[in-house]
């Protein structure tokens, strides 16, 4: 019984959880703080603890605490069990998610190798796609629970919507597995280490972005509609269904469906930062190569530094673009991301058979 | 150590931070109940008709649809982490492979199975 090793994953279990929540919570005060810089306005600046302000960052505390306040009320004719249960399904994907992600370098302490990554599975990407199709579950039952029509008809919606956007999804994951060949996430991000190198110098990490352009910005898309942003935000949209599956849900479930919208922006970024823009890796440094505190700080600077910036394009996006309407949304996800997504793994095929040298096998 | 035993721990955080949330949305909210609080919501007008209501059968089309690529895709996983040592043989099976589920996407586009949604 290793309990040192116990120790430490309890302990970066605790870190990812620390940042998923904290993350999250600290999205909902950008989000509004951004969209308000975007709209030419000041955003929340009431809130304040004896006269300090802090811009506004205490305001998701406020929210936190209104919606613990709030009652927990279940409608007439729902299904208790369903209803309670929908919330916390909704919320899991966001909170497991990052749980294969190295968000920083591998370093020896104390005679342990310890990896900056909570579980090194050797079928790392798949249950990261796996877990994120669980979400579907909570919207599904969210709906079917709250014996209202409206909600039945936004939640089937929305199903069809984050279904459809999965299969593109899984389609530009392939184009980065044929490119690193591994599907574990730690060597991924190792590979992205290296370079192109011309005439003998290195020129350009091998980052995902430079292998797979296409496949980034399809998997960019397809994960801002599987995570229900705008502008693919029709399930919850304002103006329709008045908030769609999320009806008849108040107080802390109805923050649990939010909290976990905004969690699941950090762990898209995540991935993608990890897929596409070489994980903690800093461009043209050499990481293992120094000693072991300035490595795991560069590593979880650059880390963590990709993923608000990454966070930061998706609320820009957000506050920027008119939402879609259905039948677009759906055209979209099957008529244009689904071929651009399929044809993408021969033109890699062929990419990487050209770049390896006309060699294979 | 097995490489699951984390994600156990992690599941176990993330049942533990929901349960929490359950247990505060249950333990500190008042309830007070009352007839016209839990009829459904339809924005003022009195419910009308079942709640569970049928609704269109494109839903159940882009279910199935969805199916079959999802399983398309998981055929191309393992060809794709094994890609380079199947050298062209592999890619040319890959590709009569994904030209036979394209002619499948060809042929619900044109029978307008992806219409309207």
């Amino acid at each position: 019984m290793d309990v040192t090793g116990l120790l430490i994953v309890v302990g970066k279990v605790l870190f990812i959880t620390f940042v998923v929540l904290n993350f999250g919570a600290i999205m909902t005060w950008a989000e509004r703080k951004q969209a308000a810089l975007i709209q030419d306005r000041i955003g929340p600046n009431r809130i304040n603890i004896g006269g300090f302000k802090l811009l506004g960052l205490i305001q998701p505390i406020a929210d936190g605490i209104k919606m613990i306040m709030k009652e927990d009320f279940i409608p007439a004719g729902a299904h208790k069990l369903y209803h309670t249960l929908a919330p916390a399904i909704a919320m899991f994907p966001a909170l497991v998610g990052l749980a294969v992600i190295p968000f920083g370098p591998s370093f020896d302490a104390g005679g342990r190798h310890i990896d900056l990554q909570v579980a090194n599975l050797d079928v790392g990407i798949l249950f990261v796609l796996a877990v994120s199709s669980l979400g579907v579950y909570g919207i599904a039952l969210a709906g079917w629970a709250s014996n209202n029509k409206y909600s039945l008809l936004g939640t089937v919606r929305a199903t069809a919507q984050m279904i459809s956007y999965e299969i593109p999804m899984g389609l530009s994951i392939i184009g980065i597995v044929m490119t690193y060949g591994t599907l574990e996430l730690n060597k991924i991000v190792d590979l992205q280490g290296e370079y192109f190198r011309l005439g003998g110098i290195g020129v350009l990490p091998k980052w995902g972005i430079f292998y797979q352009p296409l496949g980034f910005i399809l998997l960019f898309t397809a994960l801002i509609a599987e995570t229900k942003r705008t502008p693919f935000d029709l399930p919850e949209g304002e103006s329709e269904l008045v908030a769609g599956y999320n009806v008849e849900y108040s107080g802390m479930k109805w923050g649990m469906f939010f909290l976990g919208e905004f969690a699941s922006i950090v762990v898209v970024s995540a991935l993608i930062a990890t897929l596409y823009l070489g994980g903690w890796q800093v461009p043209y440094v050499h990481l293992t190569a120094l000693p072991v505190l300035p490595r795991i700080l560069l590593g979880l600077i650059s880390f963590f530094g990709k993923v608000v910036v990454l966070c930061f394009l998706q609320l820009l996006i957000r506050w920027t673009l008119p939402r879609f309407r259905y039948d677009q949304l759906m055209d979209l996800g099957w008529k244009r991301l689904l071929p651009l997504a399929i044809v993408n793994v021969p033109i890699t095929a062929v990419w990487l058979w050209v770049l390896g040298g006309f060699k294979l096998g | 150590m097995n490489p699951y035993l984390p994600v156990l721990v992690t599941f176990a955080a993330a049942f533990a931070v929901i349960g929490m949330f359950l247990f505060f949305c249950h333990a500190f909210g008042p309830k007070q109940t009352s007839k016209i609080k839990s009829d459904p919501f339809e924005c003022g007008n009195p419910p009308s008709g079942p709640a569970h209501d049928r609704f269109a059968v494109r839903f159940y089309i882009v279910a199935m649809l969805f199916l079959l690529f999802d399983i398309e895709v998981v055929f191309l996983y393992p060809w794709a982490i094994l890609f380079r040592d199947l050298g062209g043989l592999g890619i040319a099976e890959m590709s009569f492979f994904l030209v036979l589920l394209v002619g499948g996407l060809a042929y619900v586009w044109w029978r307008g199975a992806l219409e309207w949604e």
